[in-house]
């Protein structure tokens, strides 16, 4: 029927002939796509641990059957295969899963064009802001069937956001250097949060200026002068672990207590925040922009 | 001209012009700073921004880019002069990649095993470099005669390549961040913010100078081969064992202080014997003061260029160091 209306059309001159071929390439491409819009994917695969926690705040949880090697949270993936990382992930044993949706980061190109090869659709994310992580929820809903579901878990983490940005609200935003890597007991190697990036967005939500707001990068490697220069009135630094109170907090805090002259030094205002979720641009990002909020605006 | 003239006169220009960089560095960088204010006593230090640059952030980086620059430096005159290869760096033999191995062990497993202030890396590094000094020193000495250059030149590069894997291998292994961490390690960094680590490191460099001081004349005979310099006297083997022992531990200082910063042992030895001559009671001397100088110079670069980001000085050396030697050995030939 198509075809003969495309020859019927053909036999009327060139440019209708044009026309129905499109018209034709544009119902079999709707007819191509229709049933994997219809389809959801019954076993994922994640490579990306932000993503693995978003699918499970989404209720896509039971869909996924393998896991990064970095992924701890929820509980529940711990008792999940792992398919190695970002830089080592397992091709083999990632078809061997026969996975229907693959989740994968933007630099993984040659991953991704295997599984192009293996006819097993991706999904690529790059780490971005903090809008960037709710779109993303959303986006993994509607591919993964679970739309109603996203749109209530972004709600719901807009609202806890609307929460904190209205606590601190009028209150003075205090010059704050964020860093999330050091090495330990020193002030070597500091990396430091810049004016991009979902940790940035963090601090701005929980009510802190970031020192470093002029840099338009997401990490920056910062040198002991520009952090006197910059004299910033609270240093919060995200920790993985828990510091024990007691003598490795006091040392932790001695490395600090060098730069005398930085005023969140001198006003006892070197704050941490521990726990892996802080790091982690994922569904729980509302906890870890009021626990900043809670430590910059007790 | 008199040579005691000559080696007082050369050496000494190269002494104020290192001592004129080393004095001028500290008062330069991304900030700038008042000179009266760094030195006014009656602002309280806690207050007193201008003097917490000065000596918290710059004066312990020109100090340890100095030590580093002039420890690599000499070290690299002495083993090309020992081995009798221009192509011999403190690197050459194992001796840094140990170091570094010792380093990418504390990063990656999370050591922490600080001593009187100094962390954990700079003693795990300074560690490493101590046990591939001791395998590459066993598997060069036989009883038979002493120590043999060509297997210490071989045992070291292939020690080197050994330990290298093992980096690559411990960095695969660990967590993303960590190999960040542990890649920016191997970039080198004068950034210590204390001087715990410089006095930490000065004893091994002290010691290891000592040594050096007694070399030259013994380096000169050796650079015309090792039967000549016996016949003139020189107890060769002894010389060789000192001068490794000593390289060794000037590398693992340095390498301690400001991770494997690249460059300065090859480029340095061969640009003060451009200038200079080869007569290593003048070369020693000045490419150790050049070396201090000129890591200090490329640090200074590092930390200014791109502010208030800074790039790694390992590639300043390197990006600095390259084009310039080219020029020279152009010019000269």
């Amino acid at each position: 029927m198509k075809s003969a209306c495309g020859l019927r059309l053909a036999a009327c001159g060139g440019r209708f002939a044009t026309c129905g071929l499109r018209l034709g390439a544009c119902l079999v491409l709707l007819a191509s796509f229709a049933p994997a819009a219809q389809s959801r994917p019954q076993r994922i695969v994640s490579l990306v641990p932000a993503l693995t926690e978003m699918l499970y705040a989404i209720g896509a949880g039971p869909q996924v059957v393998a896991v990064s090697s970095y992924d701890e949270y929820p509980p529940e993936v711990k008792a999940l295969p792992r398919v190695g990382a970002l830089l080592d992930p397992d091709t083999e044993r990632i078809i061997s899963l026969k996975p229907d949706l693959v989740m994968t980061y933007g630099s993984q190109v040659d991953l991704q064009a295997q599984m192009k090869r293996a006819g097993i659709p991706t999904f690529d994310y790059r780490h971005a802001g903090l809008s960037h992580i709710l779109a993303t929820m959303t986006e993994l809903g509607v591919r993964t069937g679970h739309a109603t579901e996203a749109d209530r878990a972004v709600a719901a983490i807009e609202a806890r956001l609307a929460a904190v940005r209205a606590r601190v609200a009028g209150k003075r935003r205090p010059k704050t250097l964020l860093v999330f890597s050091r090495e330990p007991k020193t002030l070597r190697n500091l990396y430091v949060s810049g004016g991009r990036g979902f940790l940035h967005d963090m601090l701005e939500i929980a009510g802190g200026d970031d020192v470093f707001n002029d840099i338009d990068k997401e990490s920056v490697q910062v040198s002991i002068e520009t952090i006197l220069s910059r004299a910033p009135e609270v240093i919060l630094e995200l920790r993985p672990e828990e510091i024990p109170a007691g003598l490795p907090m006091q040392q932790e805090l001695a490395s600090w207590a060098r730069l005398a002259s930085v005023p969140a030094v001198r006003n006892q205002q070197v704050l941490f925040i521990s726990g892996h979720a802080v790091t982690v641009p994922g569904p729980r990002i509302a906890e870890s922009v009021e626990r900043m909020a809670k430590a910059l605006h007790p | 001209m008199n040579i005691r003239r000559r080696i007082f006169t050369v050496v000494s220009l190269f002494a104020l012009a290192t001592i004129a960089v080393v004095l001028w560095a500290p008062t330069v960088g991304s900030t700038s700073i008042s000179l009266p204010r760094v030195f006014d006593t009656t602002i309280p230090w806690h207050e007193n921004v201008d003097a917490q640059i000065f000596f918290v952030a710059r004066l312990p980086r020109v100090l340890s880019g100095a030590i580093v620059g002039a420890s690599l430096a000499a070290a690299g005159v002495v083993l090309q002069a020992m081995l009798r290869n221009p192509l011999a760096t403190p690197f050459t033999l194992g001796v840094s990649a140990g170091g570094a191995l010792g380093a990418m062990l504390a990063i990656a497993f999370g050591l922490e095993v600080g001593m009187m202030g100094v962390s954990s890396v700079p003693i795990a590094s300074f560690t490493g470099s101590l046990v591939a000094t001791a395998i590459v020193y066993w598997l060069a000495s036989s009883r038979k005669r002493g120590l043999s250059t060509n297997v210490l030149l071989l045992a070291g590069v292939t020690l080197n390549s050994f330990f290298s894997a093992l980096i690559l291998f411990v960095q695969y292994m660990a967590d993303f961040t960590q190999s960040l961490r542990a890649l920016r390690w191997l970039m080198g960094d004068l950034d210590v913010g204390s001087y715990t680590p410089i006095i930490a490191a000065l004893p091994f460099v002290v010691a290891a100078f000592g040594v050096f001081a007694c070399l030259p004349r013994t380096l000169n005979l050796l650079t015309l081969g090792e039967d000549v310099a016996a016949a003139r006297g020189v107890e060769v083997v002894r010389t060789q064992r000192l001068a490794f022992l000593s390289t060794s531990l000037a590398t693992g200082a340095a390498v301690s202080l400001g991770g494997p910063i690249g460059f300065i042992g090859i480029v340095v030895p061969h640009l003060v014997r451009l200038m200079v001559g080869s007569d290593h009671r003048i070369v020693l001397p000045a490419a150790a003061l050049f070396g201090a100088a000129f890591t200090v110079l490329c640090d200074l670069t590092a930390r200014t260029i791109v502010a208030p980001l800074e790039l790694p000085v390992g590639i300043i050396t390197a990006l600095i160091g390259g084009p310039f030697f080219l020029w020279l050995l152009v010019k000269k030939s």
